[in-house]
């Protein structure tokens, strides 16, 4: 489960490639790939394993200029949706 | 401005040779025919055409994608273009001091396939010895942290064992299990007979198959793809003709799927001959399933041409002799008397006789 400590990290099997095509990144996996939203992609680039889903938030809050409890509710939701595909997984 | 689609995915069949025998390689019956491969210069080019396609995920695979001695030259050509690589493989000829090299150069994932739960069941399927090999190599996949996808080919001999399979993916550390039925083609279509499951037995392999994959979601993701024969539609095979999927076989054709060169009177264009953009964008073999406007009835204007494609070309071949017509899969076909009659068959005993994959033809032979 996915949760304010977390510290997510890309799974081994995924990696994030820029796509001159649509201009968005893709998150790709063995026979499959996510495009990913600006958001969605900042929330990636962010899942190293060093930072805590919280710190992530502050993060992302402050860059979008939006209440923390609704980034919040977002990066737990997509990080979850992640975690169930296997993409992300805690570091510690 | 051309409005042909974005490929997604390069399947580049880098030879036909392979160790294995299995009694439903996916390879043409006569791929001995085509015993010509491509040069490391032309595939790097072809990859770099792909890419410029907008080609993101590349599977390296065959035959047996280890016997080419420049496979790291590939793998390493591939990762320059930030593409994805899969690296298809028996896991027979593999060292780790090879997987090690190419994890270094950029290789993404290894799928190791196996025949069988049981060592000589798997080697039986297989023609050779291989089965604790393949355990032994997936092994080190993990070990070097890599990603690994198990993939076991289904048919009735195997597919009563399948809590088994996943059971040894998660002692394996398996990211990804393919539960693949045999789909009959290539191979599989002499040996329908000995293969073709039950219903019954689908139906028990499909539930347990599901169960495994809510227990075992975010850790190993489970694959259950049920053979078209117990469909009522056909799936989008390739995700339709030309539109997401580009093959090169081992001696430089580009095809939209494994088998499109056995369909007869299409002229597919040589790699080594012509640009692959402007074949995708152009050629005739890539422009004459793609859309809707070749389609028979019951297709054309049927709501599901925009969902299914009109199914499996090859299959559609193979089973009714013209390439255009509907998959026979679809209830609504004219010619679905012939799965209803493959389904009766395998519900009803009888002896089953595997013809190995062989560079002889041999229904020729006179004894």
């Amino acid at each position: 489960m996915i949760s304010a400590t977390t510290r997510p990290q890309l799974a081994a099997k995924a990696r994030l490639r820029f796509d001159r095509q649509s201009s968005r990144y893709m998150l790709l996996y063995p026979e499959k790939g996510l495009e990913l939203s600006p958001t969605a992609a900042d929330i990636v680039k962010l899942c190293t394993g060093e930072h805590t889903v919280a710190a992530i938030v502050t993060q992302l809050a402050e860059k979008y200029d939006t209440a923390a409890p609704d980034v919040e509710r977002e990066v737990l939701a997509f990080l979850g949706a992640l975690a169930d595909r296997g993409l992300v997984r805690d570091a510690v | 401005m051309s409005d042909a689609p974005r490929p997604y995915t390069l399947i580049a069949e880098l030879t036909y040779r392979c160790p294995l025998r299995c009694v439903y390689c996916s390879n043409p019956v006569d791929y001995a025919r085509y015993s010509e491969e491509l040069a490391t210069d032309t595939w790097l080019r072809v990859f770099r055409e792909a890419e410029a396609l907008g080609v993101v995920q590349l599977n390296l695979t065959g035959g047996e994608p280890l016997v080419r001695d420049d496979l790291e030259q590939l793998v390493a050509g591939a990762r320059e273009l930030d593409l994805y690589t899969n690296l298809i493989t028996s896991a027979v000829p593999l060292r780790r001091e090879r997987l090690s090299e190419l994890r270094r150069l950029g290789l993404d994932n290894v799928q190791i396939s196996i025949q069988d739960v049981r060592a000589a069941e798997s080697d039986r399927i297989a023609g050779v010895r291989a089965f604790d090999r393949k355990l032994e190599v997936a092994g080190w996949v993990k070990g070097l942290g890599l990603p690994l996808t198990l993939n076991e080919v289904l048919h009735r001999d195997n597919l009563d064992r399948i809590a088994d399979v996943i059971a040894l993916a998660e002692r394996l550390g398996a990211d990804r299990l393919e539960l693949a039925n045999t789909q009959y083609l290539g191979w599989a279509l002499p040996n329908r007979a000995a293969l073709l499951p039950t219903r019954e037995q689908l139906d028990r392999g499909r539930a347990i198959a599901a169960e495994a994959r809510d227990r075992l979601r975010g850790r190993m993701e489970v694959l259950f793809v049920v053979p078209d024969y117990y469909r009522d539609t056909p799936p989008a095979c390739m995700d339709g003709w030309g539109r997401r999927f580009i093959l090169v076989s081992p001696d430089g054709l580009a095809l939209p799927c494994h088998a499109a060169h056995t369909l007869p009177g299409i002229a597919f264009d040589n790699v080594a001959q012509r640009a692959l953009g402007e074949i995708w964008r152009e050629s005739e073999g890539f422009s004459v399933f793609r859309g809707e406007g070749w389609m028979p009835e019951p297709c054309r204007s049927c709501d599901r041409r925009t969902v299914d494609f009109g199914g499996c070309r090859c299959q559609a071949f193979q089973l009714t002799g013209r390439a255009d017509a509907t998959d026979p899969v679809c209830w609504l076909s004219p010619d679905h008397g012939l799965i209803e009659q493959a389904r009766g068959a395998a519900a009803t005993p009888g002896e089953r006789v595997f013809r190995y994959r062989t560079a002889i033809d041999t229904e020729k032979r006179p004894y």
